[in-house]
């Protein structure tokens, strides 16, 4: 009796419990997807549903003219189409060179090698703000150390190129690429070291046994890191800006949407158009330059909620 | 190349071919962390002690001392306030996003209808809110609108102020209820901010033993206990991991980065730029020492 009353209180306890927990779940669930919400709502309302009162969430005219609109003022496909380029060729090179400095931190030890692994966590540690100029200015007058003018005549101007983004992310010093090193290292530590000497046993050397034996095992670490990393050169402003100051890329784009929008709906003159409209056409070209990453997301979420738990981020 | 590498490679022993080949991997990192963080590194530090001459001729630098430091200081209107307003920020910032990071990796870890969606969801504002969303959403008119009409529904019905009066009524200290009921408001700011953390933590606790747990249950702990006894000292590593990656995570929107940038790119005040960089610099470098070192006291490693 009194054991059927306590099961009865614990099984109380638990249903609360539940309830707590969706309620929570659902109501955090809705304040992470309520600015898409909002932005999707507002991307397909007509321009005379923004001052009827009676519409909120549902547009009483639904229509494409936002998209439209964004898109041609964005100059959408070319720039999808060159954000995509410069996002896949970094985020391929980067998670190439920093699965190799990874590995070579985690197994391949050498003399020095702790030193530069603290050289890599100061590359973290250092806000990127503070080498910026110099390495903007390094960049406009690029040398490599005077080999340049030896060859033409005079250095190279490689702002306004992709080049800064090609030759940071071979040399694996993009956008957070010490994260990149660190998840690399801490996963390649986690695979056991009888593996390895197994390869070697069996003829293979070093590089045989990384490309064939490590890398295959490394699925999840390499989701993890293409994913930020594409995600992150994707949404990057910091570097974009500085970087390619004329170009067409989504995260500049986006930028000078606010101003390029005014200019357009007004023929230049400032505070004519009717910022609530200015307002609608942005938040559409926001969801248009997501877009392309939710689809991506949505197609590997998956893979990547179940990854990450194997990725050995955790020491 | 290759044979003649073969060939060279024939009289290693096992453990100087892995020291040659180590040093090899890692040699596309270290000629990038040479040229595009050390050299940077030290001449952004130059800079800050000169004052910089750009003409046609290229480059003049001349050795100032520390005025550019003095100027950043005590002349420049905006620099100490946005540096004490961005530490703060930084301050009151990370321990909520920690303690509610942990907190939602313990309640996704559990077995509930609609997990899978629910993870994907919490995920999401990994994706969405870096870089320039983050920026322009905060400048939408619309969603500003809206939310002022929304005011009186949900989402800030419940809002503060209910839950203000409740603590200050119950005896709560008036400085704890502020920051709780301002936790409350910036609800979205610190949930989209809190998707990698979840990922560290719920990696964590999925490593933790199920051992540990079935034994604990069998001793007659509670899930309460079980979490203080075991979850929390197993993860305390990671908290330490994930307060220095929300800091570091808090230069990319921040005021301050955008100052520098200004004075280095719109005024051309180079010196005076790299001189607030550095000040930056130390100033996060001071408080990742102190945090660290009061975290890593308390931290529970398994050696």
């Amino acid at each position: 009796m009194i054991f059927a009353r306590l099961l009865s209180a614990e099984s109380w306890k638990r249903g609360l419990w539940s309830f707590v927990r969706l309620a929570l779940i659902v109501g955090l669930s809705f304040v992470i997807l309520y600015p898409i919400l909002q932005k999707i709502s507002t991307a397909i309302k007509d321009k005379s549903d923004l001052y009827s009162p009676i519409v909120v969430w549902i547009p009483a005219n639904y229509t494409l003219d936002n998209f439209k609109q964004a898109i041609s003022i964005m100059d959408y496909w070319h720039t999808l189409l060159n954000t995509f380029v410069l996002s896949s060729s970094t985020t391929i090179l980067t998670a190439a060179s920093c699965a190799l400095a990874g590995y070579g931190f985690a197994r391949l030890k050498f003399r020095g090698s702790g030193l530069l692994f603290g050289g890599v966590i100061l590359t973290i540690m250092v806000p990127p703000t503070t080498i910026l100029i110099p390495i903007y200015l390094n960049l406009k007058d690029f040398t490599l150390m005077g080999i340049i003018p030896l060859l033409t005549g005079k250095s190279l101007n490689l702002l306004n190129t992709y080049w800064p983004f090609i030759l940071t992310s071979i040399t694996a010093n993009s956008l957070k690429a010490g994260l990149y090193i660190f998840i690399f290292r801490q996963f390649f530590r986690g695979i056991p070291k009888e593996v390895e000497e197994a390869a070697y046993m069996d003829g293979a050397g070093v590089g045989q046994t990384f490309l064939r034996i490590m890398l295959p095992n490394a699925v999840p670490a390499i989701v993890t890191v293409t994913l930020f990393s594409f995600v992150w050169q994707w949404n990057d402003s910091f570097f974009t800006t500085t970087y390619l100051t004329s170009s067409k890329v989504m995260s500049t784009q986006l930028g000078s949407l606010p101003y390029n929008l005014s200019i357009f709906l007004s023929g230049g003159e400032n505070s004519k158009a009717d910022p609530f409209y200015m307002s609608m056409v942005q938040d559409t070209g926001i969801l248009l330059a997501i877009l392309p990453l939710i689809i991506l997301y949505l197609f590997v979420q998956r893979y990547f909620v179940e990854s990450i738990e194997r990725t050995g981020l955790v020491g | 190349m290759k044979s003649i590498l073969k060939l060279g490679m024939k009289q290693r022993t096992y453990a100087e071919q892995k020291s040659l080949w180590g040093f090899l991997f890692v040699l596309p990192w270290l000629l990038g962390f040479i040229f595009f963080f050390i050299i940077p590194f030290i001449s952004s530090f130059r800079y800050s002690l000169s004052a910089i001459e750009a003409s046609s001729e290229g480059m003049k630098i001349d050795f100032v001392g520390f005025s550019n430091y003095t100027e950043a200081l005590t002349v420049n209107t905006s620099f100490n306030r946005i540096l004490t307003e961005s530490i703060l920020n930084m301050v009151v910032n990370v321990p909520l996003i920690v303690i509610f990071s942990l907190f939602l990796a313990v309640l996704l870890n559990q077995k509930f209808f609609g997990r899978a969606i629910a993870r994907s969801i919490f995920f999401l504002p990994v994706i969405l809110a870096s870089g320039v969303i983050m920026t322009l959403e905060s400048s939408s008119l619309i969603q500003a609108v809206n939310d002022q009409n929304a005011g009186s529904g949900i989402l800030s019905g419940l809002g503060s102020y209910e839950l203000a009066s409740m603590m200050m009524n119950a005896g709560v200290s008036e400085t704890i209820t502020d920051y709780l009921t301002g936790a409350v408001d910036r609800i979205y700011q610190v949930v989209s901010q809190s998707g990698v953390q979840i990922l560290i933590f719920l990696a964590g606790i999925q490593s933790i033993s199920p051992q540990l747990y079935e034994a604990s249950k069998m001793e007659g702990a509670t899930g309460y206990e079980a979490f203080w006894k075991i979850t929390f000292p197993m993860v305390s590593p990671l908290i330490l991991v994930n307060m220095i990656y929300t800091i570091i995570d808090s230069f990319a929107r921040n005021d301050m980065t955008e100052l520098i940038r200004e004075t280095g790119f719109t005024t051309f005040n180079f010196g005076l730029s790299s001189a607030m960089a550095w000040l930056y610099f130390v100033a996060i470098m001071i408080i990742l020492l102190v945090s660290s070192y009061l975290v890593s006291k308390r931290v529970f490693y398994q050696e």
